[in-house]
């Protein structure tokens, strides 16, 4: 552990979360707007698609043209990077609550308002739980392309180990990525599973 | 009181519901009735706007209900659902407090009242309040699902087929629960179902409605002893055979499938269709399917010319009888007449059926060795 310490690790795992905490933000809502105005379903689908299929390092290539070579512009290349996931999973899980539960909701006389809050986010939750998992892992391994935009973490540390071929390093930094990946999936996978149980439905699979 | 005005729903071409004209006291458990896509449930969710209708008027208490919120509306309409629907993220106290809390009662109102509405229906507060939905049987969870309607106390409950999806057992336990609370609160009840079984239990009217329109609305005793129209009685099906012989009408016994003839059709047509279906004599009606009289093969093969409509052929005091005599009545006659059947008419003057010797035979089978036969063939 020579040439890196603790605080890369740290300093990647504040990127990753800071980008999904917006990620989460940003893609329930839009995931909302999909579910409640549909017209607005596809052009936001479409939006959050072709966001992931332009290449990571492009998009934070562009977004350092406005930002600088800065932490903002990776935080805010990831969170362009997960919001796939999340939308997508917040529009299908509300989509597939039991109509007869939405009925009920709707001849109860709660507002749309209502509906969402009280009855529809909370059904979809566990949904959107893994929606917010599957981005968190994915932006682990990206956020390694933040090195190149200087927004450090575990890239800066991967990026010199290459440049001085320390294959010893390089290993391990590789190995200490995989581990946080395993970790924020298998850990948040238990969560998602306790979710389901506790609400005795199926609407969660994994997708994405 | 709830009136409907000629209301209209359409869905593209297709007339859901019919110019209905309805009117239902307080306090009254009416029941809507009829085949899928009559209407009814339809006619059910237009009250509380969850379908919007496209012509007409619906009053309750006198205000037209599209001048009122449709949420406030229906947090004062009880709602009940064939799916029940209870909100699987939600205890059984708040789930039942759903209507209360949008209505913002305090805290103490709404658990009070949750406890008061758990012993009406003889459930303990403490083994159910604090469990979830999926903790509760079917039946039970419907028991909920009627006392989350009741809750914020609204003077009319719509009820979408509550028992449908229940197994036959608890659908009757539940059938007499919901009677007995209705004793107490004499709450309006609409409640929609296609069981003719729980409709004549349940109701104080029955009303029954085929494509968008009311065929008959009635009490359950006269929609059995009179139904208006030969769907009705078809409905009733094996329900009207279990009373006693005595009380068999003609409806109960007829044949439903009934060979008729327009008046104008050519003899030769006749005699076709009638040695198609190795019968030899046909009823005829007129153009608006009114009995006319029936013909006989042997009549027309004596005196008929060819070419002629089959009304020249007709005996116009063949022996007719209605739906609603008395089926022992209709048996004397074919006896006495000696004829192979009797054309039994509705009240206005429709062919509803006919009663031959076999159907007589069948009917009185049924009151010797029970009910196992199914007459309406």
């Amino acid at each position: 552990m020579s040439m890196f310490g603790w605080d890369k690790v740290g300093e990647h795992m504040y990127l990753v979360l800071m980008a999904s905490l917006f990620a989460a933000l940003i893609g329930l809502i839009l995931g909302i707007c999909c579910y409640l105005f549909k017209p607005a379903r596809n052009p936001i689908m479409w939006l959050v698609d072709v966001l992931q299929t332009v290449p990571a390092l492009a998009t934070l290539g562009l977004i350092m043209i406005l930002f600088g070579p800065t932490k903002t512009t990776v935080i805010i290349g990831l969170t362009l990077y997960s919001l796939l996931p999340i939308v997508r999973n917040t529009y299908v899980g509300l989509e597939n609550i039991d109509p007869g539960i939405k009925e009920a909701a709707v001849g109860m006389g709660m507002t749309e308002m209502q509906q969402l809050i009280k009855v529809e986010v909370p059904l979809a939750f566990p949904m959107i739980f893994t929606g917010i998992r599957i981005a968190i892992v994915n932006s682990i391994g990206t956020a390694v392309f933040g090195a190149f935009v200087g927004g450090g973490g575990l890239g800066s540390v991967i990026n010199r180990a290459i440049m001085i071929q320390d294959m010893d390093t390089l290993m391990k930094v590789t190995l200490i990525l995989m581990l946080m990946a395993v970790i924020f999936d298998y850990g948040m996978g238990y969560i998602e599973k306790r979710l389901n149980q506790d609400q005795g439905m199926a609407t969660a699979g994994s997708s994405a | 009181m709830i009136v409907y005005e000629n209301v209209t729903k359409k869905y593209g071409d297709v007339t859901v519901v019919d110019n209905l004209s309805l009117t239902i006291d307080d306090g009254e458990f009416l029941v809507l009735i009829g085949p899928s896509g009559c209407g009814k449930t339809t006619t059910l969710k237009m009250l509380n706007r969850l379908i919007k209708y496209d012509e007409g008027n619906i009053y309750i208490d006198d205000s037209n209900i599209k001048e009122i919120n449709p949420v406030e509306l229906r947090r004062n309409i009880g709602y009940v659902i064939q799916q029940i629907g209870l909100f699987p993220n939600m205890t059984i106290e708040q789930n039942i407090s759903v209507v209360p809390s949008l209505l913002k009662w305090s805290k103490e109102k709404q658990h009070k009242r949750v406890r008061e509405l758990l012993e009406i229906a003889d459930l303990s507060y403490e083994e159910n309040a604090h469990k979830y939905p999926r903790e509760l049987s079917g039946g039970q969870q419907q028991r909920i699902g009627v006392l989350r309607a009741i809750a914020a106390g609204p003077p009319v409950v719509l009820m979408d087929e509550p028992f449908g999806a229940l197994d036959p057992i608890t659908r009757d336990i539940l059938q007499d629960e919901l009677k007995a609370l209705n004793k107490k609160l004499h709450k309006t009840i609409i409640f929609v179902t296609h069981d003719m079984g729980e409709a004549v239990k349940m109701a104080d009217r029955i009303v029954f409605m085929n494509e968008g329109k009311v065929l008959q609305a009635a009490s359950p005793e006269e929609m059995l002893e009179n139904p208006a129209h030969p769907m009705i009685s078809r409905f009733m099906g094996k329900l009207s055979y279990s009373r006693s012989g005595n009380d068999l009408i003609c409806a109960d016994v007829m044949r439903l499938k009934v060979l008729t003839v327009p008046e104008t059709k050519k003899t030769l047509e006749c005699i076709e269709l009638m040695k198609q279906r190795e019968i030899d004599s046909v009823i005829v009606v007129d153009k608006n399917n009114k009995y006319k009289g029936r013909a006989n093969i042997e009549d027309i093969m004596e005196h008929g010319k060819p070419g002629e409509p089959i009304i020249k052929m007709v005996k116009l005091d063949t022996p007719s009888v209605m739906v609603n005599t008395n089926a022992k009545d209709a048996f004397d006659h074919l006896i006495a007449t000696n004829i192979d059947y009797l054309a039994v008419l509705n009240r206005d003057k429709t062919v509803a059926g006919i009663i031959t010797k076999t159907s007589m035979t069948k009917s009185l089978a049924s009151v010797v060795w029970g009910d196992d036969n199914d007459y309406n063939d």
